[in-house]
């Protein structure tokens, strides 16, 4: 077999195997964005009856300054948590939520002349971070295609506990949280929620189609209610961003590897051309070699007589 | 007579749901129970457990970090993590009390000795 032929074939093989590789890891991600989804679907009752709540609380305690839903007068420094995944080959999705972070800190910088501390999500962002030499004031890793409730509500501690410290001995006067929206199966979009100071007070006009709330009766008082039912909504709001993450990432990575495994097809369909190719090159130089071969012996032979 | 509908929502799934005559719960201020036609309220629960008088039997579920809201007839329970008795695994709960009790978690040895005590209800 020529070299050129032995080439050829070696690459076909372990494009091949790679292949196979990538088809199964987009059929695993295939069948986990189904599971993602479903996580999210049930996360949504308590959502609901959450966010409800809440906004029934605050309607009603309009006049209590809570300080989770006061907007500081003017903000100094700024939280940002990023959600990224903990593994790569899942195309530009981490990228992306690195990108839309490094935006909105420009724009915090530029234009709030505020501080942006760096909370982070995810195996990716650390490493992004931690190449750059950056300062990182918290991360989380290990669960990004699963987050449980739990991780979210230790987020949520941390982020509340800086928050509710002033802004002037390391505490934080906002919290946005990046993270990639999960549109539909082929569309996916980081996007920034602002998650403290909170807006629920718009929210229970949408709820309430009906008009007036119900007039609730608090037990103990609508402060101590208040007080209970805001950090679980931060937590619960956190806990559906990570969801939602979730189900992007494998989204996103089902998508790159459907486009590895076509790429590899592609490949494959050419190296066999090119190797047909060769081992047809091979054939005809032999062939073209026995002929001059004989007939450079039979000429030998015809001059001998 | 008019009947209660109930939610039992934990942070990631829906826990149960159905239609109940009487829910008890357990509040900051004391028991409270709910019967249809309570006012609207919105309370905050202590870790513990909630009784819900289904129409098919009654329901005992251990619920930390809660809070409950009754309004027209709906009751939502909303917890943290909240598990139905019939749900909580006893070796489990237990393995979880003599981990506590090692490590010292106060927390911890509460949330497990909330689930063996509904469990055993």
């Amino acid at each position: 077999m020529g070299a050129q032929l032995r080439v050829y074939r070696r690459r076909i093989r372990s494009v091949r195997a790679t292949k196979k590789i990538t088809r199964a890891m987009e059929l695993i991600a295939a069948s986990r964005i189904v599971k993602a989804q479903g996580r999210v679907d049930a996360a949504r009752p308590y959502a609901l009856e959450l966010r409800r709540a809440v906004s029934a609380a605050a309607s009603q305690a309009a006049s209590i300054d809570h300080p989770l839903l006061v907007s500081g007068v003017e903000s100094k420094r700024a939280a940002v948590l990023i959600v990224t995944s903990d593994r790569g080959l899942a195309g530009a999705y981490s990228t992306n939520a690195l990108k839309e972070s490094e935006a909105l800190s420009r724009l915090l910088v530029q234009e709030g002349g505020e501080e942006v501390i760096s909370y982070l999500f995810g195996r990716k962002a650390l490493g992004f971070y931690s190449f750059r030499n950056r300062p990182i004031a918290g991360s989380w890793t290990g669960q990004t295609d699963a987050p449980t409730y739990e991780q979210a509500r230790e987020i949520a501690d941390a982020l509340l506990a800086a928050y509710n410290t002033d802004a002037s001995e390391g505490g934080v006067d906002e919290i946005h949280v990046i993270y990639t929206r999960f549109i539909n199966m082929g569309v996916q979009e980081a996007a920034v929620l602002r998650i403290l100071p909170l807006a629920v007070v718009s929210a229970s006009a949408a709820d309430a189609p009906t008009g007036a709330m119900a007039l609730y009766d608090f037990e103990p008082s609508a402060e101590m209610v208040l007080d209970a039912l805001l950090p679980q909504y931060v937590a619960q709001l956190i806990y559906s961003c990570l969801l939602e993450a979730a189900a992007s990432e494998h989204a996103a990575r089902r998508r790159a590897m459907k486009s590895a495994t076509d790429n590899a097809e592609e490949l494959i369909k050419s190296l066999v051309r090119a190797a047909n190719a060769a081992r047809q090159a091979e054939i005809t130089q032999e062939i073209s070699e026995i002929v001059g071969g004989a007939d450079a012996l039979s000429d030998a032979t015809a001059g001998s007589e | 007579m008019a009947t209660l509908q109930v939610e039992l929502v934990a942070a990631d799934r829906q826990v149960w749901s159905g239609e109940a005559s009487m829910v008890l719960a357990r509040t900051l201020d004391g028991d409270i129970g709910v019967l249809p036609g309570h006012q609207p309220v919105l309370g905050i629960l202590v870790d513990g457990s909630v009784t819900i008088r289904a129409t098919d039997g009654t329901i005992e579920a251990a619920v930390h970090g809660g809070f409950f809201s009754v309004s027209e007839n709906r009751v939502s329970i909303l917890a943290e993590t909240a598990e139905l008795a019939s749900e909580i695994d006893v070796q489990r709960a237990e393995k979880a009390a003599v981990r506590a009790r090692q490590d010292g978690s106060q927390d911890d040895l509460d949330r497990a000795e909330t689930r063996l005590r509904v469990a055993s209800l």
